[in-house]
């Protein structure tokens, strides 16, 4: 299948006040991909991923040079409109953060506030995105519960399923496994591997087997700096830059 | 060495002992104190509870007869304030804590609410009787007297609304604004939802504290006395506060109606009390549906 190119970022800077938090970073993301972002702590990955819904707009004191194109359009340009950008761009979040609504409500929210009415749609969409989320068998009896009941696993896939909802183009997923136990992180991991026939993904992991698991591509972000990205398999055997390999190893710092 | 560990880990559970057992004793003050209050109102005032008292307005000089005017005033104006003030608290703590730039001119406003809420409340009084009653005519009148009560009771319901919507975690909002939601649908959606139950123990608090005020009605709504109840909101009105205080040094015979006084405030407490309990139990059920 012909790759085609989904996200292009364009030499772009971040910074927090007078702190650089991203340098010239350029990187390619391709349709259905997983692109996995790597680093140790602190390097800029959660913020290059909040760069490409705007989430960092509600930093007020933020700022950001160069160009992200999302099917060529520019989403830097302050006049593109951030609400539609974000139901395009879906994302989950390091912590598991589901409304203290039903099950049914936090699914359905993203098309309520989207503006969608039909009830019958609604309901249609959201036990198909729970089914996605592989989590329909373990809540179909309580979908009008509260979804806070629910165990930390449980969450993370229900807050898969409201971000899968109002059908993205790219799901963002900031170390959506970090809280999870090993069989919560298998079964978002196999997720993971079927969602990417529909969407394209990136996703931060700390977790060096879950990069080499489930992305194509991995990218190596040290100091605010992208070090090296490369095919996965390649970056895991062998990687060009000393450094990549002295993280991936766990031989750091 | 080991022994030396030994001893200051008894020094440490000792210096724990005596702090907690100055905590536990501070929070028992509280509820004594209160028990204490109680106590005193129902042995001195419950003779005076009778069905007459509850369902009858005041006779022969206010030394027999009851105190209907005066609950259904008090009712009416703290009610009153509330529906003024709570929609009002609410959206300028909206506007200041999800919209306004957090800045300067924002610390200013918060400091001016601050202070509102020092003013002593014989000044909201003057002041319902300045701008209410005599600058906009309305008259001493039961809204003049709940618009004064609910400018008192204004920085009250802001403070409790803001911080409930501070409690609400930003993860909420992240997650509303990332799904494509607008400020106004994740406030309306999710953060006012979930501070609900805080916004409203700001409203029982304003409540409490307005159907207890007795300077900031005198001069703005109630009177010494009126036998009819209110007809409508330009009326003056009889109000509980205010009638003890008159019962209490300047009635005709302020000793033999001692405890129609006790009688009136117990009934004030309890009303204070019923409103909160209403309150509450409501609150409870919105929070279990969460
Ligand atoms: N809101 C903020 N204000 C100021 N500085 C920030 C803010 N958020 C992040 N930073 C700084 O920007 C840098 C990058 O942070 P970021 O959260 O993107 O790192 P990260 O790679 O996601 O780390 P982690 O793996 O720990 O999540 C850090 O040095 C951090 O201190
Ligand atoms: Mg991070």
């Amino acid at each position: 299948m012909e790759k085609s190119l989904k996200i292009a970022i364009k030499e772009l800077n971040f910074f927090y006040r007078d702190f650089k938090a991203l340098t010239d970073i350029s990187l390619d993301v391709y349709a259905h991909e997983v692109t996995a972002l790597i680093g140790p702590s602190g390097c800029g990955k959660s913020t290059m991923l909040r760069c490409l819904n705007r989430m960092n707009d509600l930093i007020p004191y933020s700022r950001v040079e160069g160009r992200i194109l999302l099917n060529e359009q520019n989403i830097c340009d302050p006049d593109v409109d951030v609400v539609s950008l974000r139901r395009r761009i879906g994302m989950v979040f390091q912590k598991p953060n589901p409304f203290p609504k039903s099950i049914f409500e936090n699914v359905a929210y993203g098309m309520r506030v989207n503006g969608i009415k039909d009830k019958a749609y609604i309901a249609q969409q959201v036990e198909t995105s729970i089914k996605a989320a592989a989590l329909w068998d373990e809540v179909k009896d309580r979908i009008h519960e509260s979804a806070l009941g629910l165990s930390g696993g449980q969450q993370q896939r229900l807050c898969i399923a409201r971000a899968m909802a109002v059908k993205p183009d790219v799901l963002l997923m900031d170390e959506p496994c970090s809280a999870l136990d090993p069989i919560a992180t298998q079964k978002i991991e196999e997720l993971i591997h079927q969602l990417k026939k529909t969407y394209t993904i990136i996703i931060v992991t700390h977790n060096m087997q879950q990069a080499a698991r489930v992305s194509d591509i991995t990218a190596f972000f040290y100091l605010g700096k992208l070090i090296e990205t490369d095919v996965t398999d390649t970056i895991f055997t062998r990687p060009k830059l000393k450094q990549t390999e002295d993280y991936i190893t766990g031989r750091f710092g | 060495m080991y022994k030396n560990l030994n001893r200051t880990q008894k020094r440490r559970k000792l210096s724990q002992f005596i702090m907690f057992g100055f905590f536990r004793v501070s929070a028992a003050i509280n509820g004594i104190a209160l028990l204490i209050i109680f106590y005193f109102l129902v042995a001195r005032g419950w003779r005076a509870i009778t069905w007459t008292f509850l369902t009858q307005p005041p006779m022969d000089s206010m030394t027999r007869g009851g105190i209907l005017p005066c609950i259904i005033g008090t009712v009416c104006l703290s009610l009153g304030a509330i529906i003024a003030a709570l929609p009002i608290g609410v959206a300028s703590a909206i506007y200041l804590n999800e919209y306004a730039f957090q800045g300067r001119a924002l610390r200013i406003i918060r400091l001016g609410i601050n202070n509102l809420a020092g003013v002593p409340s014989v000044v909201f009084g003057l002041f319902g009787l300045a701008f209410f009653v005599v600058y906009l005519k309305m008259g001493v009148s039961i809204l003049a007297g709940a618009l004064t009560l609910g400018v008192l009771t204004l920085p009250v319901i802001i403070g409790a609304t803001e911080e409930a919507l501070r409690a609400v975690p930003e993860t909420y909002r992240e997650a509303s604004l990332g799904l494509g939601a607008t400020k106004w649908q994740t406030i309306y959606r999710v953060v006012l939802p979930t501070a609900l139950p805080g916004i409203l123990t700001g409203g029982i608090l304003g409540l409490s504290r307005a159907a207890g005020e007795t300077a900031p009605i005198m001069f703005t709504a109630a009177v010494f006395f009126t036998p009819s109840l209110p007809s409508s909101i330009f009326d003056e009105i009889m109000a509980l506060p205010y009638h003890i205080y008159v019962l209490a040094t300047a009635g005709t015979e302020i000793e033999a109606t001692r405890h129609l006084q006790y009688g009136t405030a117990l009934v004030l407490i309890v009303l204070v009390l019923g409103l909160n309990l209403m309150a509450i139990i409501y609150r409870a059920r919105l929070q279990k549906r969460q």
